[in-house]
Order: C-alpha cells, then sequence, then structure tokens
C-alpha cells in the first residue's frame, strides 16, 4: 500500500517536473521573442508557479529584489517574497516553518548557543541536512571624506588603530607613511559606526581581528566594540561621513559610492588592493570550504596575502533544506536560486554594489543547487 | 461642597426609584439598547483595562529571566552585553538620555505651547485663531520619521552653530561640556522632540483657555486689570490642570518616541566615559530596542530588550499618574 503510494507520488513528480520544465523552455521563447534582452537572457533557468517566502539578512536586500525582479519578468506565475528583517529573524523564521529559505549574513552555527545549535536545530526541522548556498558577495568599502584625497592605502593595522581611537588625525605618522604622496590634513579623524547589531560590523571587526590581531583586540561581534560616534544603518553611517570632513567608516560598497565617499585601498601584505568585482572575486575564490558535500559554507580567509584579493567582504548565504519539506514549493525556490546564481544576474549585481560570485565557485553553488529536491 | 466651588449640580428628583438619583439607566427602562450600549461602553471599558495589564504582565514574563541571569546591576550598570552566558546589562545612560531629552523638549514646548494657546485664544483676530489653530495641529500630522529625515538634513546645520556657541562659552558648566559628537546629541534631539511635541501642548491648553468663564474675564478687566493681568489672574489659573495634562501627555510622547530619535542620535562606543554633557550622544530606551530589534536570536537577549522597555512602560506610567495627581489637587482652586 504505502509503497504503491510513493510510486504514484514518484510519477507525479516526475510529470510535474517534466510539464515545468516544458513551460521553463515555453517562457524562454517568448521573452526572447518580446525582446527584453537582460532579463530573457537571465531567466534561462527552468520556471516554476506559485509563492516561495524567504527572510533574512538585509544585507543582501537590494541583491535579491533584483533577481527576484528578473525572475518574475522571466517566470509568469511565479512570485518570490523576500522580507529583509535581518539574518537572526530570517533564521528564526526559517527554523519555525514560516518561510521556505532564509538569507543570512553567516553560515548556521555549529557551535552551541544559548543551548542549541543551529545545524542541529536546521536538520531537525529539514529532515534532512540544512545547506549554505552562497550567493551574493558584499564587500566592506573602508570610506572616507577628506576633499583633496583621493587615493588612500591604509593597512589593516592602521585600520585597526584608526577604529579603536589611537590614531586621531589624519597627518598622523602612520597614515602619512603609507600614502607619500597625497596631501594629509591635519583635520580630526572622526570614526562612524553602526549602532544597530549588523553583520556588517561583525564581518569588519572578524577582518580587524583576523589581519591586525595585535591591534585589535576586541573580540569580533555584531555590536561595536571600537570607538567612535554611531549611526543608524548604513545609510547613517554613509550619510555622517558624506557630512563631515575627516569622517570615516566602514560601509557596503553600494554606499560608498552612491554617497561619493573616497575609498580607501587595503594594503594586507602584498601591496594595495582597489575595491572592484574583480579583487572581491579573487578573494572569494580563495576561501577555503568549510561544509561537507553541498553545504557550501565558506572560511573567508581575511588576512589573505594573495596579491589582487580584496579582503574585507561579507558572504551571504541562502539557507535552504535539501530535501524540501514541501514538494510543491521545492521545484520554485530551486528555479528561482538557480536564476539567483546564474552568470547573467551575478554580473548585473556589480552596478547595485555586490560582487559576482567567481566561477569556480559559481559552478559549486549551481552544482548544489541542482541536487536541491 | 458645592457652596465652595458653584458647581451646578441637578436637583434631585423625588420618585419611586429607590437607586442612585444620577442613575437614570440604572432605573431601568431594561430596553434592548439601553442594555447594548451599557455593555458595549463596559466591555470598551474593561477591554483597555485588560490590554495594558496584559502588556505589562507581558513585559514581565519575558523580561523577567533575562533580569534573572544578569549579573550587573540593572539599574545602575552603563555595560550592554546581552548575548552569551554572561549577560551584563542595566539602563543607567538609557534612562539619562531618554529624561534628559525628554526635559529639554519640555523647557522649550511648554512655554511655546502655552503662549502660542494665549495668542490663539486671547490675542488672535477671530479670522486669523482659526487657521493658526489648524496648522499648529498639522504639526501633528507629520509622521515622524519625516521629523527625523528633516532635523538630519536640514536643521541639524542651522543648529549646530548654536551648539558650538554654547559649548564654548558655557563650557564649564557640567551640562555643556565640549564633546567631540558631530551632530545627534541630546541637545539636538531635545529641540526635535519640543518641535513633534507641541501641537499637544499648544491644542490641550487652547482647549482649556478657550472655557474660561466669560465672567471671570470680564471681572478681572473691570477690576482694572490690564490684559496682561487678566490673563494672569483669570485665563491661566482656570487653564493650569489642562496646561499641566497637556505636558504631562506630550512627555509621554517624548520619552516613547522611537523612530525620529533613532534617525538622530548618535550613539557611544562602548566604554566610553561617563559625561553629564547635553552635548553627548546617546540611546534612549525607544531607539536602543528599535535598532537592535532585527537581531533578536534569542530569548535572552530579546529579554534584555523587554526589560529597557519595561522600564520606560513604568516611566510613562508614573509621569501619568503624577498628572493625575496634579490635576487632581488643583481642581478644586480653579473652578
Amino acid at each position: 500500500m504505502k509503497i504503491q503510494r510513493f510510486g504514484q507520488l514518484a510519477v507525479i513528480t516526475l510529470a510535474g517536473s517534466l510539464a515545468l520544465s516544458a513551460c521553463g523552455s515555453d517562457n524562454n521563447t517568448d521573452t526572447s521573442g518580446s525582446g527584453s534582452t537582460g532579463s530573457a537572457s537571465a531567466g534561462a533557468a527552468e520556471c516554476a508557479k506559485g509563492t516561495v517566502n524567504a527572510e533574512g539578512s538585509s544585507a543582501q536586500k537590494n541583491a535579491i529584489e533584483e533577481a527576484i525582479a528578473s525572475f518574475q519578468d522571466a517566470c509568469e506565475g511565479a512570485t518570490v517574497n523576500y522580507n529583509p528583517t535581518g539574518s537572526g529573524a530570517g533564521i528564526k523564521q526559517f527554523l519555525a516553518g514560516q518561510v521556505d529559505f532564509a538569507g543570512s549574513d553567516s553560515a548556521l552555527k555549529k557551535e552551541e548557543k544559548d543551548g542549541k545549535v543551529e545545524t542541529a536545530e536546521a536538520e531537525k526541522f529539514c529532515g534532512s541536512p540544512a545547506w549554505n548556498i552562497p550567493m551574493v558577495t558584499g564587500p566592506v568599502a573602508v570610506s572616507y571624506n577628506l576633499p583633496g584625497v583621493d587615493k588612500l592605502v591604509l593597512t589593516p593595522e592602521v585600520i585597526a588603530n584608526i577604529f579603536s581611537g589611537k590614531v586621531t588625525t589624519w597627518n598622523d605618522p602612520s597614515i602619512a607613511k603609507l600614502n607619500s604622496d597625497a596631501k594629509l590634513p591635519s583635520t580630526p579623524v572622526k570614526v562612524f559606526f553602526r549602532s544597530d547589531e549588523s553583520g556588517t560590523t561583525e564581518n569588519f571587526t572578524k577582518y580587524l581581528a583576523a589581519a591586525a590581531p595585535s591591534a585589535w583586540t576586541a573580540e569580533p561581534s555584531k555590536s561595536w566594540t571600537g570607538k567612535g560616534e554611531g549611526k543608524e544603518k548604513s545609510s547613517g553611517v554613509a550619510g555622517a561621513v558624506q557630512s563631515t570632513e575627516g569622517g570615516i567608516t566602514y560601509a557596503e560598497w553600494s554606499y560608498a559610492k552612491d554617497n561619493k565617499l573616497g575609498i580607501a585601498q587595503i594594503d594586507n601584505g602584498a601591496g594595495p588592493v582597489e575595491l572592484s568585482g574583480e579583487s572581491v572575486g579573487k578573494a572569494i575564490a580563495a576561501a577555503k570550504h568549510d561544509g561537507e558535500g553541498n553545504d557550501l559554507r565558506l572560511k573567508l580567509d581575511y588576512a589573505t596575502k594573495e596579491p589582487g584579493a580584496y579582503p574585507i567582504n561579507l558572504v551571504t548565504y541562502e539557507i535552504v533544506c535539501s530535501k524540501s519539506k514541501d514538494p510543491a514549493k521545492a521545484g520554485l525556490t530551486k528555479a528561482f536560486l538557480k536564476h539567483f546564481s546564474s552568470e547573467e544576474t551575478q554580473a548585473a549585481l556589480e552596478e547595485i554594489g555586490y560582487a559576482p560570485l567567481p566561477e569556480e565557485v559559481r559552478t559549486q553553488v549551481a552544482t548544489a543547487i541542482d541536487a536541491l529536491s | 461642597m458645592s457652596t465652595i466651588t458653584g458647581v451646578t449640580a441637578p436637583d434631585e428628583t423625588p420618585g419611586p426609584s429607590t437607586g442612585s438619583p444620577l442613575g437614570g439607566g440604572a432605573a431601568g427602562t431594561g430596553r434592548v439598547g439601553d442594555r447594548l450600549f451599557g455593555g458595549v461602553a463596559r466591555g470598551a471599558g474593561l477591554l483597555v483595562i485588560a490590554l495594558v495589564s496584559l502588556i505589562g504582565a507581558f513585559l514581565l514574563w519575558q523580561a523577567i529571566p533575562a533580569l534573572a541571569r544578569n549579573e550587573a546591576n540593572f539599574l545602575t550598570s552603563r555595560e550592554w552585553v546581552v548575548a552569551g552566558d554572561h549577560p551584563r546589562f542595566g539602563i543607567v545612560e538609557l534612562l539619562w538620555t531618554t529624561v534628559a531629552g525628554s526635559l529639554i523638549a519640555m523647557t522649550i514646548a511648554v512655554p511655546v505651547g502655552v503662549c502660542v494657546a494665549l495668542f490663539i485664544t486671547q490675542y488672535a483676530p477671530r479670522w486669523l485663531s482659526r487657521p493658526a489653530a489648524s496648522l499648529v495641529d498639522l504639526l501633528a500630522a507629520v509622521p515622524s520619521i519625516v521629523y527625523g529625515l528633516w532635523g538630519l538634513n536640514t536643521f541639524l546645520p542651522v543648529e549646530k552653530p548654536l551648539e558650538e556657541f554654547i559649548q564654548r562659552w558655557l563650557g564649564w558648566f557640567p551640562l555643556f561640556n565640549a564633546t567631540s559628537i558631530s551632530g545627534g546629541t541630546i541637545f539636538f534631539i531635545g529641540i526635535v522632540l519640543s518641535i513633534m511635541v507641541l501641537p499637544i501642548v499648544t491644542a490641550l491648553s487652547r482647549e482649556v483657555f478657550a472655557q474660561t468663564p466669560v465672567t471671570h474675564k470680564e471681572g478681572a478687566l473691570a477690576l482694572g486689570a490690564t490684559k496682561w493681568e487678566m490673563i494672569r489672574t483669570a485665563v491661566l489659573p482656570f487653564g493650569r490642570p489642562g496646561v499641566i495634562s497637556a505636558a504631562m501627555l506630550a512627555l509621554g510622547r517624548a520619552l516613547g518616541e522611537t523612530i525620529a530619535v533613532t534617525f538622530i542620535v548618535s550613539t557611544l562606543a562602548r566604554g566610553n566615559d561617563w559625561s553629564w554633557s547635553l552635548f553627548n550622544g546617546g540611546e534612549t530606551f525607544a531607539s536602543r530596542i528599535a535598532n537592535n530589534a532585527a537581531e533578536f536570536d534569542s530569548p535572552q537577549k530579546a529579554g534584555a530588550f523587554i526589560a529597557a522597555g519595561l522600564v520606560l512602560f513604568v516611566l510613562t506610567f508614573i509621569v501619568n499618574a503624577i498628572a493625575r495627581i496634579v490635576i487632581e489637587r488643583r481642581k478644586a482652586f480653579s473652578e
């Protein structure tokens, strides 16, 4: 009896997926016919109908919204909702079965925290291992406002000293030594930090702790442990630096660009590296894999001395059940993630301040998504 | 009693009813509409009471486990480490910023609001008083995030020279010590809050001033009082309870204001030195909760913030209670 039922189910799923892929190819011809170039090629993934809800990290909000827009253009009848409430909230909702996948600034934690191990909780909830799929890389820009100084090179030690209040003026010898051809004013350094708890702060302090362990002794955390003046969210810190001469902060690339702030080049020991999609990609490609099989948790090497690799990055993951509890939604989730990780979508992200996944990582992500069921 | 105040009370009507003379409804025709309305009114009243008590209970219930694990003094500690096995948090900084900011708002908003109300009710010609009143009321209709945006982008550059002036010339006074905060000081928040609560003060004061009995005013004028003396002897004493309750309502709003404050305020880094300066940054109860609400990933963390919320709840409750007491005590003299 039971076996029979399973058989029926398998047949239905098979038929369903066939129908879906058929629908997918239909859509492709439709869209390319209508001549919307960007989204049509981006929509090369198969489509599925229905609604998928996701929630989590606000760091990837703009990226996922861009991906959702092009996905929904390509796939009629598909709706993806993303609620950028924060990584913590996203994981919580995912574990409670309220959303189909979660976006998070960090992979599910393997260590115990408050009596719970996130990976174990997720596995229990999914009935299968939950996978962390890296999707969006957001570089963190050390952004400053110094009129007349277009190029500024900083080492991790100097950054740590600036953000812990030990370097107080811009013409400090430690900065001057790195920038011999820049005219540095004697303006006081005004450090701005995120007053809300944020993954950006966590990643930035992780970088400082890893790359300048002697100068930055505080434990990395989501709330700021250095000195300075706090402002709300990325828009707050970027805006404050923009209106304050001598201001410096750490913010996502897009905010630094939008506010026309100077972006420091980082010298981790192998020469100054400018922030660009390519230099970020190099750092991500060099990251070690921390998970097994298709669980693609990345371990970024913040202290990397690889030439041309920009070291301060934030990777946001999509957290999904490897075997979906709701087969009806599995197809759509998979289709959307496939679209999100496609080369076209990723390339489009650079315009809005994210860096595309490097090819090596992208193929691994594609394999993992293909293995979702 | 009635001989002192001259309150007009309805005459007692002799009749067959043995109930309270004013309990008209209870005398009870027992009609459906009567009972229905009485029931709805009673229900609404009980609902509000139940809501407030349930909110209080919820806050307590969520806060107690976190408070029990807190290893620092909740009322006097300046630390705020809420995650991990050894949470240490206290609210003294939040309390100081919240109260100081709100008091600055009050010292500006109450005198200005009362003056505006006096102008509208006593001085302005009829054709001006109505539009002026509705304009002030419009201030209350502006969403608070707009105040935040406006404050930070437009008003701050204008106000900053004032702060620098005070810091330079009055910097010897602890409250005005110079700091390195670039904007978003407690002082600045106070000013923005005062604009936000101005309509509350004005609207309520205007209502009570307008109700000053004409006989009182004419009496004062007949005795040779000037207009200012008439206002001082007749209008202000009559309106005092109203002004006090207006101020307390406004204070409640200022204490709890979230978005505008979160948007404007400059928070301080951990482990900063304590300063009494109003030109320092800080966080209010509401802004700290709002800033961190997205990352409540454990009950203990949420509990700590809810405990802070509980203090704000109690604070607002106390403010309102004081207002009630003051109004009750003044009543006898003002009617």
